[in-house]
């Protein structure tokens, strides 16, 4: 520790790969770099733009719940229930399908707001810590996504979901499209409004911003509302794509998935910063990762170990540029 | 004379008694010059102080010296022999023992554990031996008159005695030199006398003690020599009883003397305020258990009102109780006779009543945001349309309050975690500042701050009110608050004690109130002096 801090001194080009906030701030998009110029170099067909489709069309739930995530953990929170609503919303989807499209849609969102409000109000208002809140409905709200399917695969047949997983817009995936709008979405909202400026304020110094008058348990609420309903939205769109609504494993360990893109990307995890086109990349780095070993066979606990090695990166980073 | 057998025998020769020594030492981070070339002896048995105003390097000095950051250039010398610490534990093998301005111990474990970390008394088997440790806490705490349990988690502790605690345990490990950083920032004045009873039983052992303290009394009383360090150089080193106080604070200031004694030593105008008529605020029968009981009082434009009272007379939770931030039993607030019916920081905002909180750290500054953004913080809904946060009206008020307060930074997009105390709290007066407020309560404005920023924030209160703003000033800094004060409610136990007005407003005056040695101190709900009528709550018309 002591080491390398005493010597940080005027940058030089090559200085600046010493130093560890450079790697919080960049380190995640230069590694996406580097995977890919791997690939290209090494990989036979990874560069085409059917594979590429398909990396971002896996990666775009992830990426949708990473979202909702980074919000959460900018306020110094986190949310262990996201997994549970996807399989909340998948098992809504297939009931109310009868009434159409739109109702369904809207029913499964409502749930995520529903458990999000949940999660919001026993933070801030009953006070839990969060890691604890959120253990609630990740337990029970895969437990009530069961009751509700009653345990069963439901084969969805309905051409208006399914086309919003298979469906293209100009040649871009439905399901990437909206990824894509959402984080560019999310980052307006975390830059510009001042209800990002409050979540992110909150998140450095909770008891500062009380004291300026901030509606910090509204925030509060309000982030974990809107975590849950995107993690609904990736539910629905996940099950979209599988053409089965499947809530025993729909979102199964999709919450760990998610952190890691958010740390990863270089928000840190006490707070009071959100990086939100870090997360998209972390998201990705990870999705890339994964399938450059699967594809010069290697088998996925290998992929499990190298994410691993990246996850500890990323922490190790954020903490020598804490300690200074 | 217990430690010296760690002394090497090379040393004894030399000049004998300096046991820790820093040769031109120098110390850059990047575009700061932390230490430039400065060196600095500490003789045995002597009590040291080391001032200079925040930014001056005394941090860095003695993070160098205990191994915390490695110097550029120099060297340090611990008993004559050149040494490199990497680490912290390395300095206190060595003998150097550090209290820190925040208790540095694990708040769940017992006080004894505390004392013992690192060095528990093991019994036979290897495993450590509770019935000894406790003794042995027990019987060093006693002497420093702090009788407790120690068997008690710290945390269940108040701060003044974990202090007494991490003191404890600096001075029982051995140590050659103990180095304490504004020890008695958070300690009553009882402890403060035990404190400087152990400096003094130090002194006797032989112990040297390198004392940082902004507080000038404290200095005079128990330090031996000075060292002041200005812009990171050693300015001047010396016996301090051929330093008069003005001497030392135009050394720490690089003033001119005459400029500084005819300024005084607070820069707070000699002339009173023109204080409105009507209050503009009023508190009635403001009740909290076990904290606050009956607390009225009216705070009129254009005065600053001082609230005097020991640590823990209720002063800042008068403070927190009129923004809202503490919820009360009973009581009412009214600001230009209008009632605030819940009080919560919003609604209190929304008043016009603003709030500069005691605790700069933990309730002021978020760090990772930009200055800008700490400044605009409360105020953002009102520079913002339709949610969406406007840079361009945003950039206009923080230009306007940098410039007005001068707040040194690199630019609006710095860190705020990254600038100095003093730059920190004029960040967090701009906050409140640029809310317009028609009340502004301070609450130890210029604690821990440097000299040069106490200042500017002392003229500062006063031009604020000259404007015709309504202050309320808390400070432990006597001085500060007799100077400052145009009048000044005492508090006692949660309750008011008395009030100063006019030309009652002196120290004797003060303390008397303090220490209750009047018992016919006026009554609570007293009316302001001659010339103002005293007003029904909520019946008079609105400025």
């Amino acid at each position: 520790m002591t080491t390398q801090a005493t010597l940080p001194r005027p940058a030089k080009p090559l200085a600046r790969l010493r130093d560890p906030a450079w790697y919080q701030e960049y380190g995640v998009y230069a590694a996406v770099a580097v995977v890919l110029l791997f690939n290209a170099l090494f990989t036979d067909h990874f560069l085409t733009a059917d594979n590429l489709r398909t990396q971002l069309v896996q990666v775009a739930p992830i990426v949708i719940v990473a979202l909702g995530m980074a919000l959460v953990i900018g306020t110094e929170g986190i949310d262990l229930s996201v997994g549970s609503t996807m399989a909340l919303a998948a098992a809504l989807l297939p009931l109310y399908l009868g009434y159409g499209l739109v109702p369904a849609l809207l029913i499964a969102l409502l749930a995520g707001a529903v458990v999000g409000a949940i999660n919001g109000t026993l933070v801030s208002l009953v006070g839990l810590q969060p890691i604890v809140a959120t253990l609630a409905l990740f337990v029970g709200g895969r437990g009530l996504a069961l009751v509700m399917a009653d345990g069963q695969l439901k084969q969805i047949v309905n051409p208006d979901i399914l086309a919003l997983g298979t469906g293209s817009f100009l040649g871009i995936p439905l399901v990437v499209l909206i990824a894509g709008v959402l984080a560019l979405a999310v980052a307006f909202l975390v830059q510009r409004t001042t209800f990002g400026r409050q979540i992110v304020a909150i998140g450095g110094n909770r008891p500062a911003a009380a004291l300026s008058g901030l509606p910090v348990k509204r925030v509060l609420i309000g982030v974990y509302i809107l975590c849950g309903t995107m993690a609904a939205l990736a539910g629905i769109l996940a099950t979209a794509r599988l053409t089965a609504s499947d809530p025993s494993s729909l979102g199964t360990l999709m919450e760990l998935s998610a952190i890691t893109a958010v740390v990863v990307g270089g928000t840190p995890l006490n707070g009071g910063s959100i990086r939100v086109l870090g997360t998209v990349a972390g998201a990705l780095l990870m999705q890339l990762l994964r399938a450059t070993l699967v594809k010069h066979d290697l088998p996925d606990s290998t992929a499990q170990i190298a994410q691993a090695a990246i996850i500890i990166a990323a922490v190790y980073v954020a903490r020598e540029r804490r300690s200074r | 004379m217990a430690p010296t057998e760690a002394t090497p025998q090379h040393a004894e020769t030399a000049v004998a008694d300096v046991v820790l020594e820093a040769r031109s030492v120098s110390k850059r981070f990047p575009g700061v010059v932390a230490l430039d070339d400065v060196s600095f002896s500490l003789r045995a048995g002597e009590t040291h102080a080391l001032v200079g105003e925040n930014g001056a390097g005394k941090s860095t000095l003695i993070k160098v010296l205990t191994g915390v950051y490695r110097s550029d250039d120099g060297e340090v010398r611990v008993a004559g022999a050149p040494v490199s610490f990497s680490r912290p534990f390395e300095a206190q093998q060595a003998g150097i023992s550090t209290i820190y301005q925040e208790v540095n111990l694990v708040p769940l474990m017992s006080v004894a554990r505390n004392i013992f970390l690192g060095r528990e008394p093991k019994n036979r088997f290897g495993l450590i031996d509770f019935g000894r440790m406790n003794r042995e806490t027990t019987e060093l705490l006693d002497g420093f008159g702090v009788r407790v349990d120690p068997k008690r988690p710290l945390h269940t502790l108040g701060i003044g005695t974990q202090q007494m605690v991490a003191l404890a345990r600096a001075v029982s490990v051995q140590a050659q030199v103990v180095i304490m950083d504004e020890p008695t920032s958070s300690l009553e004045p009882r402890e403060v006398e035990t404190l400087f009873r152990v400096i003094e039983n130090l002194r006797g052992q032989g112990i040297a003690v390198l004392y940082v303290s902004h507080r000038m009394d404290e200095l005079y009383r128990i330090c031996d020599r000075v060292t002041v360090l200005r812009d990171g150089r050693h300015i001047h080193t010396g016996d301090l009883a051929d330093l008069d106080r003005m001497r030392l604070v135009s050394m720490m200031l690089g003033r001119d003397l005459a400029e500084v004694r005819r300024e005084g030593l607070t820069s707070f105008d000699a002339a009173g305020h023109e204080v409105a008529r009507t209050p503009v605020l009023t508190a009635t029968g403001l009740d909290r258990r076990h904290q606050l009981h009956d607390i009225s009082l009216q705070l009129y434009g254009g005065e600053v009102l001082g609230l005097g009272g020991l640590l823990g007379s209720g002063r800042s939770e008068t403070a927190k109780a009129l923004t809202g931030a503490l919820p009360l039993d009973g009581g009412e607030i009214t600001v230009d006779g209008e009632r605030i019916g819940r009080p919560t920081p919003a609604a209190a905002i929304r008043a016009g009543i603003s709030m500069l909180p005691e605790d700069r750290k933990a309730e002021g500054i978020i760090p990772q945001l930009s200055v800008r953004e700490n400044i605009v913080l409360a105020a953002m809904p009102r520079l913002s349309r339709a949610g969406i946060v406007s840079r361009e009206k945003q950039d206009r008020i923080v230009d306007i309050f940098m410039e007005r307060l001068r707040i040194k930074a690199s630019s609006p997009e710095q860190k705020v975690g990254e600038l100095s105390g003093g730059n920190q709290q004029k960040v967090l007066l701009a906050r409140w500042l640029c809310l317009e407020p028609k009340v502004l309560l301070l609450d130890e404005p210029t604690r821990g701050i440097d000299v040069g920023a106490k200042a500017e924030v002392q003229s500062l209160i006063d031009d604020l009110a000259r404007e015709g703003l309504a202050v309320l000033l808390i400070s432990s800094d006597i001085e500060e608050l007799i100077e400052g004060a145009d009048r000044i409610v005492v508090l006692r136990g949660g309750a008011v004690a008395g009030e100063l007005a006019g030309d009652e407003v002196e120290e004797s005056r003060l303390l008397e109130v303090l220490a209750d040695h009047t018992p016919a101190a006026k009554p609570a709900d007293h009316t302001p002096e001659t010339g103002r009528k005293a007003p029904a709550a909520g019946q008079e018309d609105p400025r």
